[in-house]
């Protein structure tokens, strides 16, 4: 029997490992079932190793804040006052606000909004691949974080829960390739769908061409996708264009900073869903 | 231990890139494709294959997408430069950069490519991306390269200082 040389050896081992990759990939595609066991378990170990260099780097870095970068701390300390101060007559403005819109909501007879459950969790890692925008959090399934939960900032919207892991989870970030969620402009009330580009905006997709969008305008979660609450903020629109009445491009900026995210929101209750007020008893049909 | 020193050099590199992007925001570049380049070039189409079998299967797992779809990508492009670094001399700053930037172009090529075959992912501007991503990779690579080239000359010097040093101090 003729034993192959090394050269032969490696072109086996090469076709043996595409084909094995290709046979990969089409046992995943069009699944629309959860992350197996095994990719659960692979990310729990993975990112456990991204939690504790994470915490390296943070002790490092909290060695340098807390001893060696403490110059400006004054400064920085006088502009936070003044800004706490500012924050606080703008609070009782926007609470001003909220009593009215109470109001207003209950004479329409609409259901008052349930407040969410939440947890914060801290962003440990970033993406070991260029091609997913996505974070590492320090809460995991342990801590009740499911699939597709949505993770918010102070800003706004942040992403969704993609793969949790035992004590760690990915967050698929909003500015991902794949990423899209239901959106709707604030001013106009137009809906559309808001899809990641990948470079750190996001593209407003299929409004329909009487559609009134403004550079500028805030764009708004819709609460249609099954994902994401209504009222979280997107971002503001930054670009329009248009091919005649159609809208071909509507860009749109985050108002999350991805690159400075440290800590984050997890909305960990079900997304509430706005129901129909329920219909009003007729005596005479029951009757 | 070679084997143990490439994986290990490998999960490095992707353990600096999830840092670097968490701390920087980086994304214009990928460590792992430049790790299995880099082992590639040093061990042969062999160990570059695997590597790049590995830092793609991780880079998958971790991210949302489809497990192989970086694996695919890095495995053929660890082959190639293992294969190019056999029938060519590769040594010059040039033709290294000429290399990583090869890598890179195969590597998103497969990516990109099956990613919108299989409609998962849309690319507006792809060429862009590729180009500045194989730039920023071949110039990382290179300079990692005159690093490893440069550690057994900066060894020797600091032997013979230590040396010195202690001849000093028994005269």
């Amino acid at each position: 029997m003729v034993r192959p040389d090394a050269t032969s050896r490696a072109r086996y081992l090469f076709v043996a490992v595409v084909v094995g990759h290709i046979l990969l990939i089409s046992s995943q595609v069009g699944s629309a079932s959860g992350p197996s066991l095994l990719r659960s378990a692979f990310v729990g170990v993975v990112t456990e190793a991204q939690r504790a260099t994470w915490a390296l780097v943070g002790g490092i870095r909290s060695i340098w804040d807390g001893y060696i970068g403490l110059r400006g701390v004054r400064a920085q300390n006088e502009r936070l006052a003044q800004e706490n101060a500012d924050l606080k007559v703008r609070l009782q403005q926007e609470r001003t606000n909220a009593r009215g819109a109470e109001q207003l909501r209950g004479l329409l007879e609409l259901r008052p909004r349930v407040p969410w459950a939440t947890t914060g969790a801290e962003v440990v890692a970033g993406s070991a691949s260029p091609d997913f925008r996505a974070v590492t959090i320090d809460k995991g399934l342990s801590e009740g974080i499911r699939r597709d939960m949505p993770v918010i900032a102070q800003a706004g919207v942040v992403g969704r829960v993609a793969l949790p892991g035992g004590h760690t989870a990915t967050v698929q970030l909003i500015i991902d390739r794949s990423a899209a969620a239901a959106g709707r402009i604030e001013r106009s009330r137009t809906a559309g769908i808001a899809l990641g580009n990948g470079d750190g905006t996001l593209r407003f997709e299929y409004l329909s061409a009487t559609a009134d969008v403004l550079r500028g305008d805030l764009v708004v979660t819709a609460g249609i996708d099954g994902i994401y609450p209504t009222g979280l903020v997107l971002g503001y629109v930054e670009r329009v264009e248009r091919n005649g009445p159609a809208y071909r491009l509507v860009t749109i900026r985050p108002v999350v900073d991805f690159s400075a995210l440290e800590t984050v929101l997890v909305l960990v209750a079900p997304t509430p869903v706005w129901t129909p007020p329920a219909p009003v008893h007729d005596e005479r049909v029951t009757r | 231990m070679t084997a143990l020193r490439a994986v290990a050099f490998v999960l490095a590199a992707l353990v600096l890139q999830s840092v670097l992007a968490r701390a920087v925001g980086s994304g214009a570049m990928d460590l792992g494709l430049v790790a299995v380049v880099s082992v590639a070039l040093l061990h042969g189409r062999v160990s570059g294959l695997l590597a790049g079998t590995l830092a793609g299967l991780v880079q998958d797992g971790l991210g949302d997408g489809v497990l192989g779809m970086s694996g695919l990508g890095k495995s053929v492009a660890g082959f190639l430069t293992g294969v190019a670094g056999t029938q060519f001399i590769v040594t010059q700053t040039v033709s290294r950069f000429g290399v990583f930037l090869g890598a890179t172009v195969v590597d998103r090529a497969l990516f990109i490519g099956l990613s919108v075959l299989l409609g998962l992912r849309r690319y507006d501007r792809p060429y862009v991306d590729v180009a500045f991503q194989g730039i920023t990779n071949a110039v990382i690579g290179v300079l990692l390269f005159q690093a490893i080239e440069s550690l057994p000359a900066a060894r020797e010097r600091w032997r013979l200082m230590l040396e010195r040093r202690q001849k000093r101090r028994y005269h």
